[in-house]
């Protein structure tokens, strides 16, 4: 049974994976938020499994808190947010999606090899995983840099996140529960601040571009 | 305990009484008497660690000792004065029309929610707490730096954001591979993040995973001290903000965020045998001082110019921690507070400065002496307080701060020499026309609230040619702490 399981959390992972190329290469704003959406779901599975497991009860409630706000809650505000903003349908020229992705496996293997001296100690179940998680911060972190506009790099953001919650529940069972809470409230209330701070740069631009914040340069 | 609870609950009522009271006439006197009330808290509290040793509460989950008592009634004075400087500055603007009633109402609200997460943070024993203080720091600021809605002001808060975010974001991997370390000595109980309970066994954390650990930590949190390469955000955050966030921004979030890299050096420097983490905060220490001092030259806009030179500071005391030893823990605490009193009181300053100007650019910042003495002597004493000349007590910390480093480092001494020369002779050729010189500017609508400003230079002064044995021994318990 544990090799099952074990392989059903290295399948999640590698969907979480897969969807960090994804997400990497996708140019529309609307596939990109359902991408988003995906992933936490893919999440959701993963930590649902460890929780299963190993009999972690707190681990359910912390699936519950992603599915409702990974999977549900930021998912509508963007799509609200795009709705209101009018880049519903925007569609980023990305210059070279091929050199991307070969970018995107350099930094997973490069993720891989700093995580192998740490994943030998873990006694987890998943042991591989937290280069998985590792590599999904630094391609979600690629995705900030190589982005343009201001709603993929929040999105970039939020995949970041992602990640990072991914390496809590594969390399350590999840967090104490007071500080996931804590984490959720920061991601909620900062994606309520970007939001309002979206239709500040639109008012005062008339575009979501950031090229246009790049002004304050050193003289 | 009760010390405890009314300290944090001050500025957490704060933020939602000012937010329903609105843009009131007595918004800004509401805003300085809750900041004066947690200052009250902040020296009872003290009063009570001095009297009776550490105290933790709620479970263990806050706790406070010599290291962080001191930067608790720190961040409580500054927070004070700051508010008290606020209330004309900001009737100033408002009249301007910088400044609207709803943004006064955000601006007191959020200054208050600020005032809660630093606390928050400087106070918590948990780790994980910790971090989701920093970040609420962050967001509580964020509004506040693009407060002015021009466009400099949107980008310099859109990269605060992003870029502080994306250190944190590294904090947070940190601070799950310190849980994962400590897990397999503590167990998956709740305790594994308290920093009392690592304390004790940090010398069986495993030391791969804590030095890992440690670099995302440094690089996280490193990120909003305004370490080099990660101090993007900073002089257009300073800049772009109204002053006295520029102010608490400068002189309570980057003590904070260094307070925050302490902690975990302790720990790191318990598990691992090695000087590793010594050693990269002093590279990132020395690298700072030197980059910062270089681009302090290059700098038109006031704000900015001091912005860097908070870099240089943070560098510095980096540098100090990262040599470690009791003496340079010493002047590492000690350059801390003075920075933080002297760097505010420059920003109160220059903020009045600015404003008879109407403008940050210092070529048309002239005569600052004839219109208004007060600012001008203000401006200029803090500049030679920052900038390390006797007998203030910025003096003191970089004299033991260089005499540590030639006796242990002799190799850093002339990049430090080099870099405090360069400070000195760009801020210093920038400041003393703007103080002296003639003038075509207009005196100020309303007084303004410079009492901050002679208190803060005076506890600067007075740090430099007499430190108060309670307080000496408060530093060297603090500095024995730190290892």
């Amino acid at each position: 049974m544990t090799s099952l399981t074990s392989q059903v959390i290295n399948l999640f992972a590698s969907v979480l994976l897969l969807i960090a190329f994804a997400m990497l290469s996708q140019r529309r704003i609307v596939t990109l938020i359902n991408l988003f959406a995906l992933q936490g779901l893919a999440l959701v599975g993963s930590t649902v499994t460890v929780a299963w497991a190993t009999g972690q009860h707190h681990l359910y409630w912390s699936a519950g808190i992603t599915f409702v706000l990974k999977v549900v809650a930021l998912p509508l505000i963007l799509h609200r947010l795009i709705r209101r903003l009018n880049v519903k349908w925007d569609i980023e020229t990305l210059i070279n999606i091929p050199t991307m992705m070969l970018v995107g496996i350099v930094l997973v293997v490069f993720a891989f090899n700093l995580a192998l001296p740490i994943s030998e100690f873990s006694n987890s179940i998943a042991r591989g995983t937290l280069g998985i998680a590792l590599a999904c911060v630094l391609m979600a972190f690629l995705m900030m840099i190589t982005r343009s506009k201001a709603v993929p790099q929040v999105i970039g953001f939020l995949a970041m996140e992602n990640g990072l919650f991914f390496a809590a529940t594969s390399a350590t069972y999840g967090m104490p529960m007071v500080v996931e809470l804590g984490i959720a409230l920061d991601v909620l209330v900062g994606m309520i601040i970007l939001g309002v701070f979206m239709f500040q740069i639109r008012e005062q631009f008339d575009s979501l571009d950031i090229h246009h914040l790049e002004k304050l340069k050193e003289d | 305990m009760e010390a405890f609870v009314v300290l944090l609950a001050i500025p957490l009522l704060g933020a939602p009484a000012l937010w329903l009271l609105g843009d009131r006439e007595i918004a800004p006197e509401v805003n300085a008497a809750f900041s004066l009330a947690t200052f009250a808290a902040s020296a009872w509290l003290t009063a009570e660690v001095i009297s009776g040793g550490p105290i933790t509460a709620w479970n263990e989950q806050f706790f406070v000792d010599a290291l962080n008592v001191f930067l608790v009634a720190l961040t409580a004075f500054v927070g004070f004065t700051t508010s008290l400087f606020s209330r004309p500055y900001m009737r100033i603007e408002r009249e301007k029309g910088k400044m609207t009633g709803p943004r006064l109402r955000l601006y007191h609200s959020m200054y208050q929610a600020f005032m809660f997460t630093m606390l928050a943070a400087l106070t918590t024993n948990n780790l994980g707490i910790l971090w989701v203080a920093m970040e609420a720091a962050t967001l509580a600021t964020v509004l506040l730096v693009s407060v002015y809605r021009t466009a400099a002001s949107l980008e310099a808060a859109w990269k605060y954001f992003i870029l502080c975010g994306v250190g944190i974001a590294q904090a947070l991997f940190g601070t799950i591979l310190l849980y994962f370390a400590a897990e397999r000595v503590l167990g998956a109980e709740g305790n594994a993040l308290l920093w009392t309970h690592l304390n004790l066994v940090k010398g069986d954390l495993e030391p791969a995973i804590m030095s890992l650990a440690f670099v995302f930590l440094l690089v996280g949190y490193g990120t909003k001290v305004g370490l080099v390469p990660l101090h993007n955000w900073l002089p257009d955050a300073h800049a772009e903000g109204p002053t006295p966030i520029s102010a608490v921004l400068s002189g309570l979030l980057l003590n904070v965020a260094l307070y925050s890299v302490l902690r975990c050096k302790v720990l790191a420097d318990g598990a691992l045998d090695s000087r590793f983490a010594s050693n990269m905060m002093m590279g990132f220490g020395l690298l700072s001082v030197v980059v910062a001092a270089f681009f302090l030259s290059r700098q038109r806009d006031v704000k900015r110019m001091f912005a860097y030179s908070s870099i240089e500071h943070m560098g510095l005391i980096t540098f100090a921690f990262g040599m470690g030893g009791p003496i340079a823990n010493f002047a590492g605490l000690l350059h801390m507070t003075v920075h933080s009193l002297v760097k505010s009181a420059i920003f109160f300053a220059v903020g009045h400065a600015a404003q008879k100007a109407g403008t940050q650019v210092m070529e048309d910042i002239r005569g600052l002496m004839k219109v208004s003495p007060t600012v001008g002597w203000g401006l200029m004493i803090g500049t030679l307080a920052i900038l390390g000349m006797p007998p203030f007590g910025v003096f003191a910390s970089e004299f033991l701060i260089l005499t540590t480093a030639m006796r242990e480092h002799p190799w850093a001494t002339p990049f430090l020499l080099l870099a405090l020369g360069v400070a000195f002779a760009a801020v210093f050729s920038r400041v003393q026309p703007m103080v002296f010189g003639d003038t075509h500017m207009q005196p100020l609508a309303h007084q303004p609230a410079l009492v901050p400003v002679f208190v803060h230079l005076g506890l600067g002064l007075l740090l430099g040619l007499y430190i108060p044995p309670y307080l000496a021994a408060w530093y060297a318990e603090a500095a024995r702490l730190l290892g």
